[in-house]
């Protein structure tokens, strides 16, 4: 739902069923909501039985990248004697979402049934729940849900009596958003600083502690138990365009919209619905200019590629950007795009672990590039420049942080020109950066 | 075609090598004759694949790919210098100039600097950053010989592996993120582990630099020579550095077997002796009270002489640094006597390097304790200094004595013949001193603990008529045994060594090459 306004037609409300309920937050008041059903369930299925529900249904990762969950869980070793790890990754970080914070503040037990689910398809007995450091709430929140799951049996050495064992840590960040990064996340709970690691070896060979791992993100755990309770092709029903995007999604819409906040919507929805229905559209006498669709890791969309996208991986794809993390960040024509992509750059020169030379150098020279394109000292050098360090900055790191500062900046220059133009021909007043 | 099991064939820049399983592309490319450049990889440390210099093209991948950490798959086609992967690793480099202050003309490194090297060899020629300033922060005292100059640092994180994954002291991490990132001392420690040297060789930069060859000289101006480390038993191989003949560095040089890359501080540091000033650097024979300066000839003939005239016990005491050609030949001088031959061992704590088995600095702080005990010496210097007291001849090769040694030595009334690097006060008691050449001045051998025979060579100069111990041991041996001819090189006299002692056996200087050669050494001395 809309939190906090309340649920639109047009959406599809199943994982914010109960945002903004507190009674949903505590254990009772979950289970009188139905909760804990998927739990139960799957205690009765096999691990095989559980991934193959999964994978039928569809569910593809949430947290950015799309990778169908079933999938992954399946990569996991049969049961070898080492102990194998789910994490949940709820670091969530990147500009423009809120919608992990808004499933662990208002339904936390929904994200523990999940991971316990989780658990239980990858033959794991323990979870570790990375939180975002400054998500001081939600942490409070998540913990108090935990220490109730664990009083009421839903976790612990026997899990509603079956004997099963699942346990549920919760791991608070210290504010790097590169910990969101899975492998970075994995040697944050080991105690090392937050570095990415080289792919190979897979979470799945050797993840966590060097133990085969799988991590998910918050929403697409939380997605789990509404699966197995109401079954692999209902959730395959929700799918409006591309049947290889199912269930719902929820989208954190924010920005210069009349009604910004958590939307879900079933796979395919029309993003106009979205931005001029659901969220009420622009400010009055103002119209669209960009939206950058899935958090500020994502080439920026015009409003013309607006006008007929379907909200979905294949649908904004093929718009040339990505669904990412759903952290959709809408711009009328008062927005500034020069300072918009240099905002989103100075972010990841704040935030690049400095691993790699790429990373380190090319995000903050970015910036610097575009801060003095906003000071009206920019040449038309500059944006040859701009992409040329782009073109260095993707595809050639140990992860995609610097993929992820070029993409931006690169759509911009591509697709708002005039923007530039503006600066380097002096018609718009430079901006002290 | 080669077993998959043993060995897979890749091509690379055109040239097919079989490499085992399970090697890196960069690994598999030095076979192949082709260098991929890189910083932050190092054989001896883990690969962390950061720098990204590495990355080169591997057909049918759509990425680039870091040829440090990739292994190599059967029949993969490997370009190291195609467009796409020089315009990578360009692009890399004019990322780690843009913060690199360039100050090549006052920096150490310069000659001998990986990034100068790279850039020169196929980087921008130049810079697109020229509105900005640089980065910058001040030099960082991390140590008792290492200084930090973040400013040139270029964040490959070999000297932060190097500490923590092989001297397992982890007191250097990366500080910061992003372009701020620098190289952070753990809080309140100092980098003196006994091996920490180190990070400054493995440095690809001038950010590492040793306190000690701080502004010392130019690397263009040094002359390198092959050598072995004379700090202990290890046997550590090593280069001497020098400059206008003045030992200026040592340095590791590669031996997988023996030390790897390393070299551990106390044997880095102690080189001055090298350089000595005080030199013995003419044959002097004893004419009264005086020791009088003589030409080789006359001063060969008189210690030829002493000997010859020698009755009675002989006591040869030995420096562990002397080479088994010098510690041989000088022994055979004395083999018509009963004789007592010693040298003393230094001792001093035991320092190992923990990732590297069998690499310490060792207790026994001489290298040729294995070659003496073989040449037919022992650890047993008390037992030589008591056998001073009625010996009928003693020899001292390049030894230093204690006053109360000195005082043994003149109580005795024996003639000595003394073959010396040194004029110091053991002079004053020789009835021959015969100036030799120092380590650095010789080709040689040394056999370390493990009985590998090595050859070390020469890396200046001697002093004044100094000669080697060998030779000197040679010519008097000519004179005293009729039919024996003084060899003429290092080489004959190891060979003329190796026919005494049964663990040389076979054994010549040509095969030693620069990693030498590992002789039984159980029960196969000359000792009786």
């Amino acid at each position: 739902m809309g939190f906090p306004h309340p649920s639109h037609p047009k959406e599809t409300v199943v994982l914010s069923r109960h945002f903004g309920d507190p009674a949903a937050r505590g254990f009772r008041g979950w289970v009188d909501r139905g909760g804990y059903e998927g739990l139960r369930k799957a205690l009765t299925m096999s691990a095989e039985e559980i991934v193959a529900v999964v994978k039928e249904s569809g569910l593809r990762g949430r947290g950015g990248a799309g990778f169908p969950t079933g999938l992954k869980w399946s990569f996991m070793p049969k049961p070898s004697g080492k102990p194998h790890f789910l994490v949940c990754n709820a670091d969530e970080s990147e500009p423009g979402t809120f919608k992990d914070r808004e499933i662990i503040r208002w339904t936390p037990h929904q994200l523990i049934e999940g991971c316990a689910i989780g658990c239980l398809g990858i033959h794991a007995e323990r979870c570790y729940i990375y939180i975002r450091g400054e998500f001081t709430e939600p942490w409070r929140i998540l913990v108090q849900a935990v220490e109730e799951a664990y009083a009421n049996g839903a976790l612990g050495t026997d899990v509603f009596g079956s004997g099963r064992r699942i346990d549920v840590v919760v791991h608070r960040g210290a504010g790097a958003y590169i910990c969101g990064e899975e492998t970075a996340l994995m040697n944050s709970i080991e105690g090392k600083r937050g570095n990415p690691r080289i792919k190979p070896p897979f979470p799945a060979q050797a993840g966590l502690f060097g133990m085969p791992t799988t991590i998910n993100n918050v929403e697409t755990l939380s997605a789990v138990p509404h699966i197995l309770v109401r079954g692999a092709e209902w959730y395959k029903g929700l799918s409006l365009a591309s049947p290889k995007s199912t269930g719902t999604k929820l989208f954190s819409v924010c920005g210069h919209v009349q009604r910004p906040g958590n939307y879900e919507v079933t796979m395919g929805t029309p993003m106009r619905d979205l931005i001029f229905d659901m969220c009420g559209g622009m400010r009055p006498g103002r119209t669209l200019k960009a939206v950058v669709p899935g958090g500020s890791s994502v080439p920026l969309m015009t409003a013309d590629e607006v006008e007929d996208c379907a909200l979905d991986y294949e649908g904004i794809a093929a718009k040339g950007s990505m669904l990412g993390s759903g952290g959709m960040i809408v711009m009328d024509d008062t927005a500034d795009l020069v300072r918009v992509v240099w905002r989103f750059a100075k972010f990841y020169a704040h935030e690049s672990c400095a691993q790699c030379t790429q990373c380190r150098e090319g995000t903050a020279w970015t910036a610097k590039v575009l801060e003095r394109i906003l000071q009206g000292k920019g040449t038309a050098a500059d944006l040859q420049l701009l992409q040329d360090l782009a073109e260095q900055m993707t595809g050639k790191t140990i992860c995609v942080l610097s993929d992820s500062c070029a993409a931006p900046v690169v759509s911009a220059i591509r697709k708002f020109p005039a923007e530039f133009e503006a600066y380097l021909s002096g018609r718009r007043e430079p901006v002290p950066a | 075609m080669p077993d998959p099991a043993t060995g897979v064939t890749v091509t690379i820049d055109g040239v097919a090598v079989v490499v085992p399983p399970g090697t890196t592309i960069l690994e598999a490319a030095k076979r192949a004759g082709v260098l991929v450049p890189h910083y932050c990889y190092h054989p001896s440390l883990p690969s962390p694949a950061v720098c990204r210099m590495c990355l080169v093209e591997v057909e049918k991948l759509p990425k680039l790919q870091p040829a440090c950490v990739t292994t190599v798959a059967d029949g993969q086609v490997v370009h190291v210098n195609s467009a796409t992967a020089k315009q990578a690793r360009q692009g890399v480099l004019e990322f780690l100039l843009i913060n690199h202050p360039l100050d090549c003309p006052i920096c150490d490194q310069a000659g001998e600097c990986e990034l100068q090297d790279y850039v020169f060899q196929e980087g921008r020629s130049g810079t697109r950053y020229a509105e900005y300033a640089k980065r910058y922060s001040p030099v960082e005292d991390f140590g008792p010989d290492i200084l930090y100059v973040p400013n040139r640092c270029i964040l490959c994180t070999r000297c932060v592996r190097f500490m923590s994954d092989v001297a397992q002291a982890p007191l250097l991490n990366v500080s910061e993120r992003g372009d701020r990132a620098y190289i952070g001392i753990a809080d309140q420690q100092r980098l003196d582990h006994p091996w920490a040297g180190n990070v400054v060789d493995l440095c690809p930069v001038g950010s590492l630099l040793s306190k000690d060859f701080l502004h010392k000289a130019r690397a263009w101006d040094l002359d390198k020579t092959a050598s072995v480390c004379p700090g202990c038993t290890q046997g550590c191989n090593i280069s001497i550095d020098t400059r206008d003949e003045v030992v200026v560095r040592l340095r590791p040089r590669p031996n997988l077997d023996v030390n790897r890359h390393f070299i551990c501080d106390h044997g880095r540091h102690d080189y001055r002796w090298l350089n000595r000033g005080d030199r013995l650097e003419t044959p002097r024979v004893r004419r009264g009270a005086a020791l009088e300066p003589e030409g080789w000839p006359a001063a060969l003939d008189a210690a030829a002489d002493l000997l010859r005239g020698a009755t009675g016990r002989a006591v040869v005491l030995a420096s562990g640094r002397a080479s088994t050609e010098a510690l041989g030949l000088a022994r055979r001088l004395v083999d018509a006597h009963a004789v007592t031959a010693a040298i003393r061992v230094p001792l001093g704590d035991e320092a190992p390097l923990p990732a590297v088995p069998g690499l310490a600095l060792r207790r026994e702080r001489v290298p040729n304790l294995q070659g003496a005990e073989l040449a037919g010496y022992r650890d047993a210097w008390d037992e030589g200094i008591a056998a001073l007291d009625g010996a009928g001849v003693v020899l001292l090769l390049d030894v230093e004595l204690t006053d109360a040694e000195r005082r043994a030595l003149g109580a005795s009334g024996a003639p000595v013949l003394l073959l010396g690097t040194v004029d110091g006060p053991e002079c004053h008691l020789a009835t021959v001193a015969l100036p030799v050449t120092n380590m650095a001045e010789e080709i040689g051998t040394y056999v370390n603990r493990d009985g590998r025979v090595q050859l070390y060579r020469a890396a200046k100069g001697a002093p004044g008529m100094a000669q080697p111990a060998w030779w000197v041991a040679g010519e008097l041996l000519e004179r005293l045994a009729p039919g024996v001819a003084g060899p003429a090189t290092a080489a004959d006299a190891f060979a003329l060594v190796a026919q005494g002692v049964p663990a040389l056996a076979g054994l010549s200087h040509g095969a030693l090459g620069f990693t030498g050669r590992v002789v039984a050494l159980e029960g196969a001395g000359a000792t009786a």
